[in-house]
């Protein structure tokens, strides 16, 4: 596969780690954003391979772990009254207050798991008599693929189809993290496919406030061991600026005409995170001229609201203030089988990485 | 055959009643396929010999949809069965053949299903021997669901268990993985693109048995990684005989547009369902020797030995990445789910 396999090369990645030690004079706390990175680095046991000195902090760029638990009781909500709910896999087993999507589907709710919202509208177009919603969850990499699910609805005149939106931004849970005073972080691994959609404008300005080193970072073993002695090599000089590792992908003005679709259809808004609560500015509303295909104000759910499991720890997993291991539940109580937080759950999120892949639980 | 000898074109629930329905359908479709002095017999059940050992496999199909690129269900009820055979070191010999239908389904979809079973219990040597059929409401089932048991005469020179699975074996598997389940996937609402993986349903009981005829008792277990994936299979080898297993990224058997399906949709191949695969643990003595003499038979051309059972690590898979890494495989838990982004 062409831009995947060079990307897994062992004597690349080699040369990379030992770059990597021969420039590293003391320990420094790297957060990779996204969870496609966390992945990539427990999948393939590069956290072991890493010098001691390298500590990677696990960052909440997983879109299942940041969605609160609001937001999957009004999806609950819907199912069980007669809504088909579509929604992206791993959306679907994460708990509720009381359940998952996949527990009301057993139950006979009409839970559809789509790779495309476009797929949605379709399904709204062949029931006409049943309202089908979207569930609209993700960063700025799922918003453009959404918006134009809620143009094509407007576009066919389709009164039945609706998103319930819960999209979220990246920089700002970036500066949310940097603000906290438990914060320990000295440099991002920036989420390469978001900045794909985005562009690399907006790193800038945090990258001087904070003086912070931002690469821009991809998800294969050689991208990631070549991000991460980007940042070391920049910490190292003192310096703090944003670099594209990823540049196969990312254009620094991202993707134009991904863009424009979200800005015709969302604006910025605040946004609740799970774990970590409302940030300021931190995601994407449907703008007054769309609100028709907000599922929150059509089914009147928005008043739905549950506190988080008080047992997970998921907030201090996202903020990177803790590892997985560390909560008293994991392994125990927290399992896939059984998850009490959504990061045990995602095939993005950090728990559930260590969970399946770990060394930690080779002995 | 004819349709117009059926003087029906959609299965109803007067097709499984017992009555005189029931034995049109039996008369003019299954027992005129099946032909052999067992079913013509017509009789409740079947009376059968055996000289040695059998081993006995039941399994029920019920996929959706039930034809797809490769295969449909009648073929895979065949070869999943006569596989499962197969892996108790087996000659599979005799099917049984139950259908639960739900009413509505199109009598021509119901033969080529039923002609299905029959070309793939040719090419297995398999006989079907005894059956039933019932028809549920619509609404009570998804078109149709079948069952299969197989019979069959153990290998004289076989001895296949887990209790023979010791450190320093190899895993050797017969070809590519994850075609079936990626297959199925292709079908279903939701694919974004389009793509020519196909099923790789097939019989495998030849090769058993001409590897069980070379090396007897040097061949300590077999096992087709259907349902969970190579992961799921390897992992309760691993939990079960308490001892390690360690497979080599690099060496993971994979056809291209498969990888890549699997990479864009965010799935692991190794969780993803096989149909015509199958995974042996061998004396290292013999690895390589079964390897060459898979790879000259079509069910074994891309055979490779993926890793071995090791003291270290006992209970657990590790897989060792290409990039020099190790890491946990562990069993799949419940469906394999699509990622976000």
């Amino acid at each position: 596969m062409k831009f995947l396999t060079e990307y897994r090369n062992l004597e690349a990645t080699k040369s990379y780690l030992k770059l990597i030690e021969n420039t590293i004079t003391k320990p420094w706390n790297i957060m990779e954003i996204c969870g496609g990175q966390t992945h990539g680095l427990v999948k393939n046991g590069i956290l072991d391979l890493l010098p001691d000195k390298v500590r990677m902090i696990h960052g909440p760029g997983c879109p299942v772990c940041v969605t609160p638990l609001n937001l999957i009781d009004k999806a609950i909500e819907l199912l069980e009254n007669n809504v088909i709910v579509c929604s992206f896999g791993d959306m679907i087993r994460v708990p509720g207050s009381k359940k998952s999507l996949l527990e009301v589907k057993a139950s006979g709710g009409d839970l559809r798991i789509l790779y495309s919202p476009i797929e949605a509208v379709k399904i709204a177009r062949e029931n006409p008599d049943k309202e089908v919603v979207f569930f609209a969850v993700g960063f700025e990499t799922t918003a453009p693929a959404n918006a134009l699910s809620v143009l094509h609805a407007e576009h066919e005149g389709l009164k039945n189809y609706s998103i319930l939106v819960s999209h979220v931004l990246v920089p700002p849970a970036m500066e949310a993290i940097l603000d906290d005073e438990l914060c320990k972080i000295d440099a991002f691994l920036g989420a390469g496919h978001v900045c794909a959609i985005m562009g690399m404008e907006e790193y800038y300005p945090m990258a001087e406030k904070y003086k912070i080193p931002i690469v821009i970072t991809g998800f294969e073993p050689l991208d990631l061991v070549q991000g991460i002695y980007m940042a070391v090599l920049q910490l190292e000089k003192g310096i703090y600026e944003v670099e594209n590792q990823y540049a196969r992908v990312v254009k620094p003005e991202g993707n134009k005409a991904a863009k424009e679709v979200i800005d015709k259809v969302f604006e910025v808004g605040n946004r609740e995170w799970r774990g970590i609560g409302e940030i300021p500015n931190s995601g994407y509303l449907l703008k007054k001229a769309y609100k028709d295909f907000d599922a929150e104000k059509k089914f009147g759910i928005s008043h739905i609201k549950v506190p988080e499991n008080s047992d997970c720890i998921a907030g201090e997993v996202l903020r990177g203030i803790k590892k997985p291991q560390q909560c008293s539940q994991f392994g125990k109580k927290c399992t896939p089988y059984n998850p009490l937080g959504a990061p045990m759950v995602s095939s993005e999120g950090a728990c559930a990485a260590y969970y399946h892949f770990s060394n930690n639980l080779i002995n | 055959m004819d349709d117009s000898e059926l003087g029906f074109d959609t299965i109803n629930l007067g097709h499984g009643s017992g009555g005189m329905m029931t034995r049109e359908l039996l008369d003019k479709l299954i027992f005129k396929t099946f032909r052999n002095p067992f079913i013509n017999q017509k009789h409740d059940g079947a009376i059968v010999n055996f000289n040695n050992k059998i081993a006995i496999s039941t399994d029920s199909f019920v996929i959706s949809p039930i034809f797809f690129k490769g295969g449909n269900i009648g073929e895979l009820a065949v070869n999943g069965t006569v596989n499962d055979v197969a892996m108790c070191g087996a000659i599979p010999k005799y099917l049984s053949l139950a259908f639960i239908i739900e009413e509505g389904l199109k009598i021509e979809e119901f033969r080529a299903i039923i002609h299905s079973i029959k070309t793939a219990a040719d090419k297995s040597g398999v006989l079907i021997i005894t059956g039933d059929t019932k028809v549920v409401e619509r609404g009570k089932g998804d078109k149709i669901f079948i069952n299969t048991t197989g019979f069959g005469e153990v290998h004289p020179k076989a001895n296949i268990s887990a209790d023979r699975i010791k450190p320093g074996d190899k895993i050797i598997v017969n070809g590519f993985f994850a075609q079936h389940g990626m297959a199925i996937m292709s079908e279903r609402e939701g694919f974004v693109f389009e793509s020519s993986i196909v099923s790789d349903t097939t019989n495998v009981n030849y090769l058993v048995k001409d590897l069980l005829d070379a090396f007897g008792d040097n061949i300590h277990f077999f096992r087709d990684p259907t349902r969970g994936g190579v992961a799921s299979v390897l992992s309760e080898i691993a939990t079960d005989t308490a001892k390690g297993i360690s497979i080599f990224e690099d060496q993971i058997p994979l056809e291209k547009q498969v990888a890549a399906a699997c990479e864009i949709l965010g799935l692991d191949p190794l969780y993803v369902a096989n149909e015509g695969v199958f995974i042996t643990i061998v004396d290292p003595e013999i690895a390589d020797a079964v390897v060459r003499m898979m790879r000259k038979d079509e069910k074994g051309i891309n055979a490779v030995s993926i890793g071995e059972v090791t003291h270290e690590y006992p209970g657990k898979v590790v897989m060792h990445s290409s990039v020099g890494g190790k890491r946990i495989v562990s069993a799949l838990i419940g469906e394999q789910l699509p990622r976000i982004c």
